[in-house]
């Protein structure tokens, strides 16, 4: 019994701890950078050996909400601005935002496109099985934004909650067409195809990134986000779709 | 109606290298005890005989039905074979009213509600339970559900009666009382009954015949008196060890025919049943002196061993098996025709009211 | 001489231990409470996204409940009382699904049932019939996480059963069905019950799987605990009141149950 006890309080002190040791450093960061992230992580931690770059990848409203309760985040990387904004409202950023990097949204489609999709007028047939990200999210407003300067009456048939499951379920073709970013569809690498939408309707959506107070060791997080907007991070981004600001 | 008799020749094996390989024969109108120790494979009898279990070889029939047979492929389920059955611990559904258990049979077989529960409320005056209705098998005590397990079982008139131990689950007065009323709807109900017990003394007063069941098999059939007098193994010489002698008592005096047996208790009048037990018979080769307030002289008739136990089988005034050491019966030179005196002690004799 | 109090308490482990669970329990819903937009609570409950949410979690839980009783019994049955080569098997997959990540089944139903699925793409290409995406997927995706809890309540206590009575009954004349209607099932009756409150309670909490089978629409997929996750990204109050609404819900069937739920037959 006294063995039990004693486990017990063991276990709980030893989650007790700050929020990121030296060498770990957590970002989070919107769903749609998960590729883009996950390159320049690698890269990061090369260069410097001893460093443990830990990715949270969600919605960027989802991650706004755990920052606002107080996750131990070092950097916080946003798909929209009002986002980025509502964070640094909050008081708890260290430094100012910085965008690096632009996203437009694209149609995206199963290979071989079964649904027969040519533009933004096809999300408006009731037949077709359409999805686009929910309200709120970044993807999901920039979306409804276009749609509604189109003059389409969208038949939706589903609000994911983010843009990767999104992805995913027109990637296996239980949806017909959805409105993801470029660098969503060029991820796929073919399994979803994309078409354009007019440059003149099209949403851009801004990435910024920006270094969370109370950070475990800010030098590293300030360096990340150097990193980032360096030219060399730059190009790891660009060759998943973003465009440079 | 006319019922018929049961006639039962099977084998059964069951999972735990048990097997059961008995033939049984009961005239309608008559009850036979099935009397063995625990293990004998008595329950096992009772699910085949009500259809619960299929016997592995062999057939089984009741009148002109042929209710199991595996040969031909016939196989009869419980819920066609007419049998009734109380069961040991009664098992009334915990859920229902007593009214509800007696009727449950009736309704089954799509007896109209109505006068399904008219009957039922008749058979429950019969055993005495007017008024328990209501009650649920859970706030009654046991010889209250032994009664009405028994009208359960006898409301759907079925062709035949099968009681597993009806009176064991019962403390030793509710026995005794039960025991006659149990055995007035036996001699009511038409058809054969088979009462499947281990205690001698309710196979002795409520069989019309007795079959000694030892490890799935039949050892001895007989009536009552011939296995008592002539059991053929150990395990009935031990049941009918209990010598069972008829009286009428009064005033601390049995009188069995001319002969006065002297027992303890002095309130006692009527019809009794005495039970001796061979080893509380003191056998001397002289009259002997001291307290025993029963003491004659009489004659060996028939001497047996079973092991180092000898048993004597002694003659009038009073018959009775006695028990003695092998040694004993050396030293006293006993053998059939020999003039012997008994003695017995009043208090070592067991009374039961009989009537 | 001590006087020694009447009373004697329970164990001090136990009381500490057993207030620390139930701490676990309280203090999150607490949370819930304190963050509670109560000027505007009104308002948000009865705004359309809401009842339309309710309205869906109510329609899709008890529908998922009744076809978990209807499939889950006899499921439950067989396991229990025959002995059929593979038992143990599809006892293993019956359960499975409580220890499956929902989305996981989620996805599994997805993979199945879908347009392009192993089963679903012949239905639709014979009959047209899409269950992604529509009310009666979130049924399917309830009733998937859901039965196991019936099966495994029911088969436990069919186990416990005295088969006897059943034996009794058939003694009595009565053919199977009646025994099972009569003898077995009220029998079983309080384990049933709280199988079904158990099951219930699962499926009206259901998400991962419905999200990712049934997607999210509001009016037609968008049950309760979707409405929340979907409100959290941006106006948290509504997802605090949403959570509050679930919560006394839930309190309401559970209270309502109380004793009932541990009455043994």
């Amino acid at each position: 019994m006294r063995l039990v006890l004693v486990s017990i309080l063991a276990l709980a002190t030893s989650g007790c701890g700050d929020s990121g040791s030296d060498d770990e450093l957590l970002v989070s960061a919107a769903a749609s950078l998960t590729d883009a992230f996950a390159a320049v992580a690698d890269v990061f931690e090369q260069a410097n050996p001893g460093v443990d770059v830990i990715l949270n990848l969600a919605g960027s409203s989802t991650l706004r909400e755990q920052i606002l309760e107080g996750s131990p985040t070092d950097v916080f990387a946003s798909a929209n601005f009002s986002t980025m904004q509502q964070v640094i409202e909050a008081g708890v950023t260290s430094g100012p935002p910085r965008i690096f990097a632009e996203n437009r949204l694209q149609i995206a489609l199963p290979a071989g496109n079964p649904g027969g999709v040519v533009g933004l007028d096809d999300l408006a047939n009731e037949v077709l099985l359409v999805g686009l990200c929910a309200e709120g999210v970044p993807c999901g407003d920039l979306a409804r934004t276009v749609l509604v300067e189109a003059g389409v009456e969208v038949s939706v048939d589903t609000n994911e909650p983010d843009v990767r499951s999104l992805l995913s379920k027109i990637e296996v073709g239980e949806l017909d067409v959805g409105i993801t970013y470029v660098t969503d569809v060029i991820s796929t690498d073919g399994a979803v195809e994309g078409v354009d939408i007019p440059e003149e309707l099209n949403g851009v959506a801004a990435y910024s990134i920006v270094a969370l107070e109370g950070a475990g060791d800010a030098d590293l997080a300030r360096a990340f986000i150097e990193f980032v907007l360096s030219r060399d991070g730059q190009e790891i981004i660009g060759e998943l779709g973003f465009s440079s600001p | 109606m006319s019922h018929g008799a049961l006639h039962a020749r099977l084998v059964i094996e069951r999972s735990d290298d048990f097997r059961l390989d008995v033939d049984l024969s009961i005239e309608a109108g008559r009850t036979a005890a099935l009397l063995g120790p625990n293990g004998a494979g008595k329950s096992t009898l009772v699910s085949v005989i009500a259809g619960l279990l299929p016997i592995h070889s062999g057939s089984i029939r009741l009148g002109d039905e042929i209710l199991d047979d595996p040969d031909s492929g016939v196989f009869v389920p419980a819920e066609d074979r007419g049998v009734g059955v109380m069961f040991q611990d009664y098992l009334l559904f915990p859920h229902l009213t007593v009214l509800e258990n007696v009727a449950f049979g009736l309704r089954s077989r799509k007896t109209e509600t109505s006068s399904a529960l008219r009957a039922s409320r008749e058979w429950l005056t019969r055993v005495g339970l007017e008024g328990m209705e209501g009650e649920l098998p859970g706030d009654i005590s046991g010889g209250q559900a032994q009664r009405v397990a028994l009208a359960r079982a006898l409301a759907t008139e079925p062709r035949l009666l099968l009681l597993d131990e009806p009176l064991s689950a019962l403390d030793v007065t509710t026995r005794t009382a039960l025991r006659r009323s149990l055995a007035d709807h036996l001699s009511e109900f038409p058809g054969p009954r088979v009462l499947i017990t281990h205690d001698p003394t309710e196979a002795f007063l409520l069989a019309d015949e007795v079959h000694v069941m030892e490890a799935g098999v039949i050892t001895q059939t007989g009536a009552p008196d011939e296995i008592r007098l002539r059991p053929r193994t150990k395990y009935a010489a031990d049941l009918a060890g209990s010598n069972l002698v008829s009286g009428e008592a009064f005033g601390g005096r049995v009188e069995v025919g001319e002969f006065v047996v002297h027992i303890a208790d002095q309130s006692l009048a009527g019809p009794v049943l005495l039970i001796i037990h061979p080893h509380s018979v003191s056998i001397h080769r002289v009259e002997p002196e001291g307290s025993p307030r029963n003491t004659w002289s009489t004659v060996v008739r028939r001497v047996e061993s079973f092991g180092d136990r000898v048993r004597l089988q002694t003659g009038d005034p009073l018959p009775l098996t006695a028990e003695v050491t092998g040694a004993a019966r050396e030293a006293l030179s006993l053998a059939p025709g020999v003039p012997v005196w008994l003695s017995l002690k009043a208090t070592e004799i067991g009374v039961e009211q009989h009537g | 001489m001590s006087r020694r109090s009447r009373r004697r308490w329970p164990p001090a482990p136990l009381v500490l231990l057993g207030a620390l669970g139930t701490a676990l329990v309280a203090v999150p819903l607490i949370g819930l409470l304190w963050r509670a937009p109560w000027a505007d609570l009104g308002s948000v409950i009865t705004a359309p996204v809401v009842l339309d949410a309710l309205r869906l979690s109510l329609i899709s839980s008890l529908s998922a409940t009744a076809i978990a009783f209807v499939l889950g019994v006899p499921v439950a049955w067989l396991l229990a009382r025959v002995d059929f080569p593979g038992r143990q098997l599809v006892r293993g997959l019956v359960l499975l699904p409580l220890v499956l990540p929902p989305v996981v089944g989620g996805a599994a139903l997805l993979f199945a049932l879908g347009r392009r699925g192993l089963v679903g793409e012949p239905v639709y290409e014979a009959t047209g019939l899409v269950l992604p995406f529509s009310t009666w997927g979130v049924v399917l995706a309830s009733t998937f996480v859901a039965m196991p809890f019936l099966v495994i309540t029911v088969e436990g206590a069919l186990h416990n059963l005295d088969q006897r009575y059943e034996g009794a009954a058939a003694s009595l004349g009565a053919r199977r069905w009646t025994v099972l209607r009569r003898v077995t099932l009220p029998m079983v009756g309080p384990s049933l019950l709280a199988g079904l409150v158990l099951t219930w309670a699962r499926a009206f909490g259901e998400f991962g799987a419905t999200i990712t089978f049934a997607g999210n629409l509001q009016g037609r997929t968008q049950t309760l605990p979707l409405a929340v996750f979907v409100a959290l990204e941006s106006d948290r109050g509504v997802a605090v009141a949403i959570s509050l609404l679930m919560v006394v819900v839930s309190l309401i069937v559970l209270v309502a149950l109380r004793e009932r739920w541990w009455r043994v037959s």
